[in-house]
């Protein structure tokens, strides 16, 4: 059996874990709700916003904290740009092309940092090194305790800047309503392009804070998947499901790859499927139905 | 003589092959509250949205004070100055009834002013002031259709087009709401485009009126004339007409046609 002190550990493991692939989900939900486009080239914000804040920590010599700040700004520009000048002429078309045209942007943006950065992976060093113990039982890294710190911030800073930005309000407007939304005189395309801006900035912040604690590649991306799954098992329609759901999965892989090292690496689908099968909303599912 | 605040010259809009408007003509003057008439199918939604940059037309022009605003974006003919209360309320479902006024005003910056305005909201509608912390969605439908008129008038617009602002709601509530919009044409100044399928109603509370049918306009006049003429009668109001012989016209036709 395995010591209480473990237990809590792979659990706090778990929950840093589960508040990175959290905040890749903020961004799948914000880009869904104002556009109903799944973006499965998500995950890849996330490995460019790692690798940007790598290469200017790299080749200028900045420090962690500055690069963090602008090579998020400008994974953030990048997405802006990708809605703005791509996503919106296909809007309207079939779900299938828009699914196939978001796959095909995961794989161009892994072409290009692999072209640029190079294939092999690279270490990042961490802004802090060392850990907190609370007593003898709770200890955790810095590094991971600051992807944890973060995500709270993320999401009080989202929570008020949607209540109570008359700029956030409009973005909520444009997601429940788009037509009503353009007939208030709401500029709904530049708002759909910032909600694709903001999506790809927190993905790249969740890319810069993994950076220190795993290293970077251009597969780890693939992270966006697992988000994808927890956001589905909390509910994609809200962003407090989703993020629960993706704590939720973050904590049970390391104990599933521990009890069941069978399942290594696939547990969150499992879990997805399993929700998928129980509760096909999501645990938070957003519940209101259009009147007539 | 001024030129019509809005003038919709021979538009031509098609839903893919489908010629849904066939060149249609009409104006809106300023101070006006307009009806176009129709029964379901006749074009009238697809009119206004027309107008306000929904659909793009293929022929024909829009013209706001004499400026060409057709087949731009609705955000942009809403900056200038039209309101569209769209067909079925739209209201904003997860927003507060606050907020959705507050959306009206998106394009405002005069704080004071807005505030001002939504207090006059709330004059109108003293059911939305008690309600204004709770979310649209859980508003009726009568309450909804009061929170969409507030909201376009949020935009201080020069011009509020009303689609079907009857749509569901029971008789005495159509008297309540036509009788608002009435008082704000009057009291506030405002120009009104009205579509609705409620004749009576309509005329009752409209200067002019147009009325369409299978995507064209078939007949245009005060709104009095209108009321009295014998097809608007027997087609939109229901009224039967006993004839000479003491039976109803038997050939179900219209004058027009």
């Amino acid at each position: 059996m395995l010591p209480f002190s473990d237990v809590i550990h792979l659990a706090i493991t778990g929950v840093a874990q589960g508040c990175a692939y959290g905040l890749i989900a903020l961004g799948f939900v914000l880009i869904y709700k104002a556009t109903e486009v799944v973006n499965f080239a998500h995950g890849e914000f996330m490995m460019l916003g790692a690798f940007a804040v790598l290469a200017l920590s790299e080749a200028l010599g900045w420090g962690f904290w500055p690069s963090f700040l602008v090579g998020c700004l400008s994974i953030g520009v990048v997405g802006y740009i990708v809605d703005a000048q791509i996503m919106r002429r296909i809007i309207g078309e079939s779900q299938a092309s828009i699914f196939i045209l978001t796959v095909a942007f995961g794989f161009i943006f892994r072409a290009l940092a692999g072209m640029i950065f190079g294939w092999n992976a690279r270490s990042v060093e961490a802004p802090f090194t060392g850990k907190l113990a609370i007593g003898d039982l709770v200890e955790i890294n810095y590094d991971r305790l600051l992807i944890i710190v973060a995500t709270v911030i993320f999401v009080v800073a989202i929570r008020l800047f949607f209540r109570r930005t008359r700029f956030g309000v409009a973005m909520r407007a444009a997601s429940q309503n788009q037509l009503a939304a353009y007939y208030m005189g709401i500029p709904v395309k530049r708002l759909v392009s910032m909600t694709w801006a903001l999506g790809a900035l927190i993905a790249a912040a969740a890319g810069a804070l993994l950076a220190p604690v795993t290293q970077v590649d251009t597969t780890i991306g693939l992270l966006g998947i697992k988000a994808l799954a927890g956001a589905i098992v909390g509910g994609f329609g809200s962003i407090y499901g989703a993020l629960l759901g993706c704590i939720l999965i973050g904590v049970i892989e390391p104990f599933a790859d521990y009890f069941l090292p069978g399942i290594k690496g696939v547990s969150a689908y499992v879990v997805m499927l399993l929700v998928l099968f129980v509760r096909p909303e999501g645990l938070i599912p957003q519940t209101y139905q259009k009147k007539v | 003589m001024t030129a019509p605040l809005l003038e919709l010259r021979n538009i031509e809009t098609y839903y893919g092959p489908i010629m849904a408007i066939r060149g249609v003509s009409l104006s809106v003057d300023e101070g006006e509250i307009v009806a176009v008439l129709g029964a379901n199918g006749a074009g009238k939604t697809t009119l206004l949205k027309t107008a306000t940059g929904a659909l793009d037309s293929n022929k024909g022009q829009v013209l706001l004070d004499g400026e060409e605003i057709q087949c731009r974006d609705p955000d942009w003919v809403a900056r200038k100055g039209i309101a569209h209360v769209p067909e079925g309320r739209e209201v904003f479902p997860f927003l507060s009834v606050a907020d959705n006024l507050a959306m009206g005003a998106y394009n405002r910056h005069d704080r004071d002013a807005v505030a001002k305005d939504m207090e006059t909201v709330y004059a109108y509608f003293p059911a939305l002031r008690a309600l204004r912390d709770k979310m649209a969605a859980y508003l009726s439908g009568g309450q909804q259709q009061m929170l969409a008129i507030g909201r376009g008038f949020m935009a201080r617009p020069r011009l509020l087009m009303l689609d079907e602002p009857s749509l569901g709601l029971s008789p005495v509530l159509v008297q309540e709401i036509f009788g608002i919009i009435t008082r704000l044409n009057e009291e506030q100044g405002l120009t009104i485009l009205l579509v609705e399928q409620n004749a009576n109603v309509a005329l009752q509370v409209s200067d002019r009126g147009y009325v369409m049918e299978v995507g064209g306009m078939v007949m245009d006049g005060p709104s009095d004339h209108l009321i009295e003429s014998e097809d608007i009668k027997e087609f939109y109001l229901g009224k039967k007409e006993e004839g000479v012989r003491g039976r109803r016209r038997w050939k179900k036709r219209k004058t027009w046609r």
